[in-house]
């Protein structure tokens, strides 16, 4: 490292790849440090930031959105830029970056889902409910998704979060969705959906499910759609009932509880129904002449415990066809390699040891190369938990600052990092730009007493900003 | 979580020793890579786990330990992870049975270990993180509006 590389002179100069919470929570960490005086270039191949916070997180949880509050923050420190619209590997390559920066951080998340692996899975009418997800929140990259909503009958496949808002966002009434940010079109689509009959299925019990008890109590308190359970599916196993005892798992119990209470509920005549079903795994999507889904077909599981004492499901030999036209699969996000950058394939994260990338071969660290969030320890944990994570990798950083293991690039100014994605990207979008956006999106959702009404495309967007 | 989301992080496999192997050659295999234990095993098949515990444990009434080998000290009784058991059971295990270091199996094969130091950092990061995603939308009801 030249000598005198993180003054204010000479800044360490670092590219985070993503701009999703954990671009934004490594960006924070980065620039903190009061003794290393860091430029952070936050990178994201859409014009927007916040990652999934805006296309993941479901429109009728606003809240959860707060958190955008202190990444706005972070990016009016002046020594943050953003490049919304760049995209790693096509727009700039990591031999670019290499050239340009003394660290890269690699923060793209989970971007693919995990396939059942089931026969059938790729029948019309069958869908990975990320896709759903990426289109009702106005991804750019799924506004063109198509969803045949003239089914009656659906199934969500996963009980973690995002089983839990597609079912939800399904199960709205066109008058409970109209007051939340989601796309324009999507919101079109679902006001004449002939949705009737809705399930929900985990393949483990009550007590295993990833859902959280505010959740599943939301999921009671629908406008229009009453919510059943199957009494016998909700009860304890005696494997489960001690684990929930020992362990004192008060929130357990009370999700038990909850359950249990839907079970017993009369149908109060709501136009929708809300079916959470527990112990089944689909084992074969079934089609019809046309090529679409005619049914699922479940198997009932048991649950065993492992030498830890996990409890696990196994299949038994008892079988139903559950008769739906419409599956969205919810069991799991994977992550997708970046070009150049080494993977482990059996995580499908980016190979790496607290965060430090590293050689597929010798397994020692490469120079100036990290990861962190989803791409670096797998799919798990709210939007907080990448905080630690990052804070992680960023230590592993200053380490390696201090030890002057960092790159050596041959352009290592601000300014010709800008020149070379005005040369590659013309029309990247800056954070100046992106709170234009925002003004526009929040004071056109204004007047229909929405969060927001989002841009959706590109053009729209470029159109906005008069470009 | 699970234990899959710990071992991703972690770079490096199991440091292994074959039962045959000298305590001295266990011992130096521990310093190097600056660990609490090695899985002893024939081809990927774990057989056994030395820690500094079970070493300690000879030295202590034998001066001559170091010629001993890995199998004789060894514990044969070994409890093993599947990458999908989730933290809490693997916790309250760890916690009751006082195993520090468990190696992780997958179809019978070793695939990496996890030590109840990983097990805490990833729980506390866990309710960390919970807790900040929390405190975020209590504050926001104040003093922000979402974005």
């Amino acid at each position: 490292m030249t000598p005198g590389t993180g003054t204010a002179e000479r800044p360490l100069r670092v590219a985070i790849i993503g701009a999703g919470p954990t671009g934004f929570y490594t960006a924070d960490h980065l620039l903190r440090n009061a003794q290393v005086v860091v430029e952070v270039d936050l990178f994201d191949r859409l014009p927007t930031p916040y990652g999934l916070v805006r296309l993941g997180v479901a429109p009728d949880h606003q809240k959860i959105k707060f958190v955008t509050n202190a990444f706005d923050k972070v990016a009016a420190n002046p020594r943050f830029r953003f490049y919304g619209g760049v995209e790693f590997g096509k727009d700039v390559t990591l031999a670019d970056l290499k050239a340009h920066y003394h660290q890269i951080v690699y923060c793209t998340g989970a971007q693919t889902d995990r396939r059942m692996g089931i026969p059938g899975e790729d029948l019309s009418g069958s869908h990975p409910a990320t896709e759903f997800v990426a289109w009702y929140n106005g991804h750019p990259d799924y506004r063109d998704c198509t969803f045949d909503l003239t089914q009656e009958r659906v199934a969500v496949v996963g009980v973690g979060n995002v089983a839990v808002d597609v079912v939800r966002i399904l199960c709205r009434t066109p008058g409970e969705l109209a007051k939340t940010d989601i796309a324009d079109y999507a919101l079109d689509a679902l006001k004449r959906s002939r949705v009737k009959e809705v399930y929900l299925l985990g393949r483990r019990g009550p007590a295993q499910a990833a859902f959280t008890n505010p959740e599943v109590k939301e999921l009671g308190e629908l406008a229009d759609a009453d919510v059943t359970a199957r009494p016998e599916e909700v009860e304890l196993d005696p494997l489960s009932r001690a684990a929930v005892e020992r362990g004192q798992d008060r929130a357990t119990q009370k999700k038990v509880e909850i359950l249990k209470a839907y079970a017993r509920r009369q149908p109060a005549g709501k136009s929708r129904r809300l079916t959470l079903r527990f112990l089944v795994s689909p084992v074969e999507l079934i089609g019809d002449d046309a090529g679409g889904v005619a049914a699922l077909r479940l198997v009932r599981n048991e649950l065993y415990a492992t030498s830890t004492g996990a409890l696990q499901p196994r299949a038994t030999d008892q079988f139903e066809n559950l008769p739906v036209g419409l599956v969205f699969r919810s069991v799991g996000y994977r992550g997708v390699p970046l070009p150049g950058v080494p993977f482990n394939k059996d995580w499908s994260v980016v190979l790496n040891d607290k965060g430090r990338v590293l050689d597929p071969d010798t397994k020692q660290p490469i120079v100036g190369e990290y990861t962190a969030g989803w791409i670096k320890r797998g799919p798990t944990g709210v939007i907080g938990t990448n905080k630690p994570d990052a804070a992680e990798t960023v230590e592993c950083m200053f380490e390696d600052v201090a030890r002057h293991a960092v790159l050596e690039p041959r352009h290592p100014e601000a300014t010709a990092a800008e020149a070379l994605v005005r040369q590659r990207q013309p029309n990247f979008f800056s954070y100046a730009d992106w709170l234009k956006l925002d003004a526009i999106e929040v004071s056109r959702g204004r007047a229909q007493g929405r969060p927001r009404v989002k841009f959706t495309s590109i053009d729209e967007m470029l159109a906005a900003l008069g470009r | 979580m699970n234990i899959a989301n710990i071992l991703a992080r972690k770079g490096s496999m199991a440091v292994t020793v074959r039962p045959e192997q000298s305590i001295r050659d266990a011992l130096a295999l521990l310093a190097r890579h600056n660990i609490g234990a090695l899985i002893a095993v024939e081809g990927d098949h774990p057989v056994g786990i030395l820690s500094e515990r079970d070493i300690v444990r000879e030295a202590a009434h034998n001066e001559l330990f170091f010629a001993r080998v890995v199998a004789d000290l060894m514990t044969r009784d070994v409890i093993t992870g599947q990458p999908h058991d989730d933290l809490p059971s693997v916790a309250h295990t760890m916690t009751e049975r006082r195993i520090r270091h468990l190696p992780v199996v997958d179809q019978g094969r070793l695939i990496g270990m996890v030590s109840i130091g990983d097990i805490v950092k990833a729980q506390r990061d866990h309710y960390q993180g919970e807790v900040d995603t929390l405190q975020t939308q209590l504050l926001a009801d104040e003093d922000g509006r979402p974005r």
